[in-house]
């Protein structure tokens, strides 16, 4: 026999609605479970109304995180100590890469991005290019500009999420970086030779942006592996978003000087 | 988990015990996260995987024994140890930490 968290817990999985189970797995009440949703409401208890608030918290922070793993308590949710372990799995959305620029790279990128798990969505104003049949790895493709669409999902964008800019175009990686920099996105970056990236910078400080807030834009996009085609380009700048995830020391190209290529 | 549902509603569906590993910590390289979930009936049916195909086969075996009552719900660990306790290892030199328990919940 199955309870209603089981069933609540299959449910949000099979919909993609973001769901932290926790379990008991060392100590006393083993097995017991608290079944944790993003709003931060529950079902179930793990022995005790203390213990319970403090999972619910860290479940909420691990979802947008993205992480599962074992925390440990003290019987009442005290923090370091160790009478209680607690496994927190979680089951996030799925990370979100934004790709703006329907090029020839955002076909390699796109590939990359749905390999890794990403939900991948390509955003372009021009209507030709920016198609389902060019594009047909991508979750959805998008026909506008950066700065609108950034207007409709701005908010939603977090740390585990990605835009890349890769259209080389004043008049659109302007208002597509401009549009990011107010969100939580996680990885931001922008495609163009070291050239291209001065003049961008040049516009984009022009446009009122601070140099602060540059810092934070990858550009040139990717680490440095002398990637030259799409895929290989491609490659480099999925690196570079794990890279800056996972907090490894990994060659930027924007933080070298040398060619690219 | 979600790779898992269909089979595990089917066995509850037919009334059969189900059992469920799940990996709850690694240390070392392991070859799935913590969350990765396999589950067994009672039948030694299984559905889902806990690593590369290296520890499997010991989980099934202790799967029906807790379905059959033999053991209690808790964690067993699995990896590369001079240890009789890991009498089953991975080839990847890491260990992983699942917790197995009744579907019954």
């Amino acid at each position: 026999m199955v309870t209603p968290i089981y069933e609540r817990f299959r449910d949000s999985i099979r919909a993609e609605v973001p769901i932290a189970l926790a379990t008991l797995v060392e100590g006393p009440n083993l097995g017991a479970k608290l079944l944790v949703e993003e709003s931060g409401s529950s079902l179930g208890s793990l022995g005790g109304e203390e213990l319970d608030r403090v999972v619910r918290r860290d479940a909420i922070a691990m979802l947008e995180a993205g992480t599962s793993e074992v925390r440990h308590y003290g019987s009442h949710g005290e923090a370091r100590q160790h009478d209680l372990s607690v496994f927190i799995e979680c089951h996030s959305r799925r990370p979100h890469l934004v790709i703006f620029g329907a090029v020839d790279f955002t076909r390699a990128l796109a590939s990359q991005g749905k390999l890794l798990g990403f939900r991948v969505t390509v955003c372009d104003a021009r209507k030709v290019f920016a198609t389902r049949r060019r594009f047909p790895m991508a979750d959805e493709v998008v026909v506008d500009w950066p700065d609108r669409l950034l207007a409709r999902i701005g908010n939603d964008l977090g740390p585990r999420d990605a835009v890349c800019v890769l259209t080389h175009d004043a008049k659109f990686d302007v208002p597509a970086i401009m549009g990011s920099l107010p969100t939580r996105v996680g990885y931001l970056g922008a495609m163009g030779s070291r050239q291209t990236h001065e003049k961008r910078l040049e516009r984009l400080l022009d446009e009122g942006v601070t140099a602060e807030e540059l810092e934070r834009v990858k550009s040139p996009i990717g680490l440095d592996i002398g990637g030259r085609t799409p895929e290989e380009t491609a490659v480099s700048i999925v690196a570079e978003i794990i890279a800056l995830r996972t907090g490894r020391n990994a060659p930027s190209l924007s933080d070298a000087k040398g060619s690219i290529h | 988990m979600d790779e898992i549902f269909d089979d595990i509603e089917r066995w509850l569906t037919k009334g059969q015990k189900v059992a469920v590993a799940r990996v709850v910590d690694i240390e070392g390289s392991g070859p799935r996260d913590p969350g990765a979930a396999m589950a067994v009936n009672e039948a030694g049916e299984v559905a889902g995987s806990v690593s590369g195909g290296c520890v499997e086969g010991a989980v099934v075996g202790e799967a029906i024994e807790l379905l059959e009552g033999r053991r209690t719900a808790g964690i067993t660990s699995f990896g590369y140890s001079d240890d009789e306790a890991f009498a089953v290892g991975l080839t990847c030199g890491g260990t992983i930490h699942l917790f197995i328990e009744e579907l019954n919940w």
